[in-house]
């Protein structure tokens, strides 16, 4: 149900009443002149969570606070910051729920074992089923 | 008057699922031939009745008849009618009534077509179909009443969200809930097998076309959702992992697999116990996910109206029939034989790795999506999202893909390696050429181009079959075969080169500038304001250039709706066979220039041709397998009649 | 067939023990909030524009004075903060020292806004790109940190401040302050 989709309640969008009047920050909708520095800095915004919204990163929201993100990650990137600096940056203020990218750490490492498991598990399960049954196939 | 019909039709058929629960498993116990009798008109019957709710339901939102709480809540009149309609399920209770329709058509075509299986296993399925469908209709009559009424009747409805104003609507959640809810018919047949001990090749043959149909509505409900998706949200992103997709995904990861291990057992016999499983997991994720989406207990772009108490009768029925279905499994997995044998080098060899891939990517999906919530018991709040997703679920899809390239040259029980030995040489020399020569040419990033590599694989590997046969005696189903593993490979191809070609542009434009993005040139002709039924809108005139060929004139718009009040982007798209170029409008800036987003996309449009394609060899192969059983139901009749003629000749 | 059934049973532990984690969340209040992992942390650097004519800008250097006080992040444009305005002058009142901080907001829109609301403000910063906002960890309006004298972030208390949530903000103010003393 990617679906209904949507109620997408863009909370983000959502009350008109409560949008402020400024305009966004210079870097919300506008491009680095570096091709490569802009390609940095779209990495980085795609795996970064917009806060005001509900489940959607700071590259594919229209909320005002997502466009203020996206001026900080391209004025650092700007400046010569490494994109994981800025995500650690990030991440020392709202914790690990801002970045898409889990890191590994006590309370996220089964993120990672369990994949690793499967394969292993993966590669018994074939083993066992394929590997042995050569000569009985016959 | 009409939602009191409506009403009454779902408490009948809710009583009729009461009586085919009551005969089916009845007669399976008692051996009464009278309640064995009732429980496929009971079931007939029932589909009818449920029939007529719903279209009760559509009867009052093309009226807009507000006295129905569920229309003033979701429903506008000055909505265009085809939105009304597809209003019916845009909502939480609608498309309950939607889901339990589903079911009881699917119960009643089973009860009107299916005469192959032994009767005793047919009475034990439709007792299993008519129990789950007991705890759907007391979950819509006790918790979510579509047709209650409102007193006093207001004046105007809140109108529908304007994201879900969109023909996508009508045709999404619709074909998604075919394929959710059509896997509830693989669920008891399985069921019914287990309570019979009946796991047989017959048993996969007659549960074979159930599945392939579900699937092939999943596969198009997911493209569709994914298509509508990226054209709606206005920023050129076609999946996002959010969980509610992942909840669409997961059930058709599941079915996929059982459509592969279901052929292995219809075949050769072996898979008895995976497919069994299989069986009871597709359903199984269906349930997950409309649990995940309805009680409202992970977050997502795609809220509904989350109800706790909802949740937590959506998570009793969960625990009755999966942990039910889970507990007879285990209890009868030893009397499932596991079946025939077979070695490493055949067709079952290929159908294994394809299905331990496909549960193990599965596996991943569910944690993945699940994790938040399990860190959230803990106090922690992380977020998983594509960084996650992609490289992980690329580590099982990526080694399988080879296997789907060549698994179908391979004969069934034993094949040797000597045989298709050049085909594999050549298929590993193409991906490989492939993969330098992308590489070497544009130097992009190791997902895409392993993705590109192992697409250009399966796209001949999956013709390869067609080599050296008649192509016009091929089968139905082979060739459902190759296009779906066709599509496979165009829609891999799609989604690796959009994710390594796409080229952005955002930029404030005054009118007559031209932006240049990849090989387009966009040119702002104009900006007005327009006005709809029930929005208005700013809209750009932009004229869009492939390579300084022919203008094609597009008009992006920001819509801005009033009921509710809610902004939308209305994208400009032209599309190309090399891909397609996405326009957006957005505002307008402080000095008077108005900001455009402008995505060059190559080939991302395969990945929906992909998915249609994948849908089209499933309805191939569903054709197939239904066309074979016709013929071989009317040769057994003709010779049946045969025999009748033949001993009265010897009378 | 032995290890397959052992395999089983522990699936259905598994499915047992989702469904269990499902009713648990189901049980739990949704937390919408994203709390900041700046508490304990001293405030990052800013020095930020006066936000009306009649104040002073705010500085992280004017908040490691010595003094703890309550920095409240709002705006014009946000309803709840035109919820939480008595409650902020009670504060004051009971000897709090409020500074603001308006977000994303015009001069003259700030000024209607104190005007009509009250104004408990010593000092109000303006950050017209949510720039200090993001780098306290701050993820919407309104929301009130307790600054110690040492300028280090004690207490973040999100959404519009209730009257039932005076004290405890009270309560934290004073902690803010002995320990500073204690220190």
């Amino acid at each position: 149900m990617r679906v209904l989709l949507a109620l997408v309640a863009l909370i983000c969008a959502a009350p008109l009443a409560a949008q402020d009047t400024l305009p966004p920050a210079p870097y919300a909708y506008q491009q680095l002149a570096d091709p490569a520095q802009e390609a940095e800095a779209a990495a980085l915004m795609a795996t970064l969570r917009c806060l005001k919204c509900q489940s959607q990163s700071i590259a594919d929201s229209d909320a005002p606070m997502a466009g203020d993100m996206r001026h900080q990650v391209r004025t650092r990137i700007a400046a010569g910051e490494d994109p994981e600096a800025i995500r650690q940056w990030l991440v020392q203020r709202y914790g690990d729920y801002v970045s898409y990218q889990p890191r590994v750490s006590a309370s996220t490492w089964p993120l990672f074992a369990i994949p690793l498991l499967l394969a292993l598990l993966a590669a018994f399960i074939l083993r066992g089923r394929l590997g042995k049954r050569r000569e009985p196939g016959a | 008057m009409i939602a009191e019909l409506g009403l009454v039709a779902l408490w009948l058929a809710a009583a009729l699922a009461g009586l085919q629960f009551l005969a089916g498993f009845g007669a399976l116990w008692t051996k009464m031939q009278g309640l064995a009798d009732l429980a496929r008109p009971a079931a007939l019957v029932q589909a009818l009745l449920c029939a007529l709710a719903f279209v009760c339901l559509l009867l009052v939102f093309a009226r807009t008849d507000l006295s129905v709480a569920l229309v003033a809540a979701n429903s506008h009149s000055a909505k265009p009618l085809i939105f009304k309609l597809a209003g019916a399920w845009g909502n939480h209770e609608g498309s309950m009534l939607l889901w339990v329709t589903v079911m009881a058509l699917a119960g009643g075509l089973i009860a009107a077509v299916e005469r192959r299986l032994l009767e005793r296993t047919m009475l034990a399925t439709l007792g299993a179909q008519a129990f789950v469908g007991l705890g759907f209709y007391a979950f819509l009559l006790f918790s979510s009443n579509p047709f209650e009424r409102l007193s006093p009747a207001p004046l105007e409805g809140n109108g529908l969200n304007p994201l879900l104003q969109d023909m996508g609507l009508a045709f999404h959640p619709p074909t998604l809930y075919f394929g959710y809810v059509g896997l509830s018919v693989a669920f008891s047949f399985v069921v019914g097998a287990l309570l019979t001990r009946q796991v047989t090749p017959e048993f996969a043959r007659v549960m074979r076309p159930w599945i392939l149909g579900a699937w092939v509505f999943l596969t198009l409900g997911i493209t569709a959702g994914s298509y509508w998706a990226y054209y709606e949200l206005g920023w050129g992103g076609w999946w996002f992992w959010d969980p509610v997709e992942n909840a669409s995904l997961m059930p058709w990861l599941a079915a996929t697999a059982l459509l592969h291990s279901a052929s292995v057992l219809a075949a050769r016999d072996a898979l008895r116990a995976w497919t069994v499983l299989l069986g009871v997991i597709a359903f199984s994720m269906s349930m997950i996910g409309t649990f995940l989406v309805r009680s409202g207990i992970l977050t997502s772009v795609h809220a509904f109206a989350v109800d706790p108490e909802r949740g937590s009768f959506i998570l009793a029925l969960l625990t009755l029939y999966i942990g039910g279905a889970l507990v007879l499994f285990v209890v009868r997995a030893g009397t499932v034989a596991e079946g025939e044998r077979f070695s490493v080098m055949s067709r079952e060899g290929a159908l294994v790795v394809n299905n331990v891939a496909l549960s193990a990517i599965l596996c991943v999906v569910l944690l993945g999506t699940l994790y938040p919530l399990l860190t959230e018991a803990f106090g922690v709040r992380v977020s998983v999202g594509p960084p996650y997703f992609n490289p992980v679920s690329a580590m099982f899809f990526l080694p399988m893909l080879p296997i789907l390239a060549v698994g179908p040259l391979l004969r069934w029980r034993r094949d040797s390696f000597a045989r298709v030995r050049a085909s594999v040489i050549a298929l590993v020399l193409l991906a490989l050429t492939v993969l330098l020569g992308v590489w070497l040419w544009a130097g992009v990033a190791i997902l895409p181009l392993l993705g590109m590599a192992v697409a250009a694989m399966v796209a001949v590997g999956s013709v390869l079959p067609l080599r050296g046969r008649s192509l016009r005696k091929l089968p139905l189903a082979v060739w459902g075969m190759v296009v779906a593993h066709l599509g496979v490979a165009v829609a891999l191809f799609g989604m690796a080169a959009d994710s390594a070609f796409q080229q952005e542009r955002l930029i404030a434009a005054n009118v007559g500038d031209v932006v240049e993005v990849g090989p387009w040139a966009a040119t702002l002709e104009g900006v007005v304001p327009v006005a709809g039924p029930n929005w208005q809108a700013i809209e750009a005139s932009l004229t869009l250039r492939y390579q300084g060929g022919d203008g094609t004139l597009t008009h992006p718009q920001a819509r801005a709706f009033w009921q509710p009040p809610q902004e939308t982007s209305e994208v400009a798209l032209v599309t190309r066979w090399n891909g397609q170029l996405y326009a957006a409008l957005g505002n307008q800036t402080e000095d008077g220039r108005w900001q455009l987003r402008l995505w060059w996309k190559p080939f991302v449009t395969w990945i929906w041709y992909g998915g249609m394609m994948i849908a089209l060899g499933g309805l191939l192969a569903l054709l197939g397998r239904l066309s074979v059983d016709v013929r071989r139901r009317l040769a057994a009749g003709k010779i049946a009649r045969r025999k009748a003629d033949e001993q009265v000749l010897a009378a | 067939m032995r290890r397959l059934r052992i395999f089983l049973w522990a699936l259905v532990a598994v499915v047992g023990g989702l469904f269990a984690l499902f009713a648990y969340q189901l049980g739990q209040p949704k937390d919408e909030f994203v709390e900041s992992a700046m508490i304990g942390e001293p405030l990052p650097a800013f020095d930020l524009r006066p936000a009306v004519g009649d104040r002073p800008g705010l500085a992280n250097t004017d908040l490691a004075d010595g003094r703890a006080r309550l920095v409240n992040i709002f705006a014009s444009w946000c309803i709840p903060c035109r919820v939480e305005a008595p409650q902020l002058e009670a504060l004051r009142q009971s000897g709090a020292e409020i500074v603001g901080i308006a977000i994303r907001d015009r001069p003259e829109d700030v000024a209607g806004f104190l005007q009509i609301y009250g104004n408990p403000f010593t000092a109000i910063g303006a950050d017209d790109i949510s720039a200090v906002q993001l780098s306290l960890g701050s993820s919407g309006v309104p929301e009130t940190f307790v600054i110690d004298g040492r300028g280090v972030i004690r207490y973040q208390h999100i959404g519009d401040i209730r009257p039932e949530h005076v004290q405890t903000i009270l309560y934290e103010l004073r902690e803010a302050e002995l320990t500073e003393r204690g220190a």
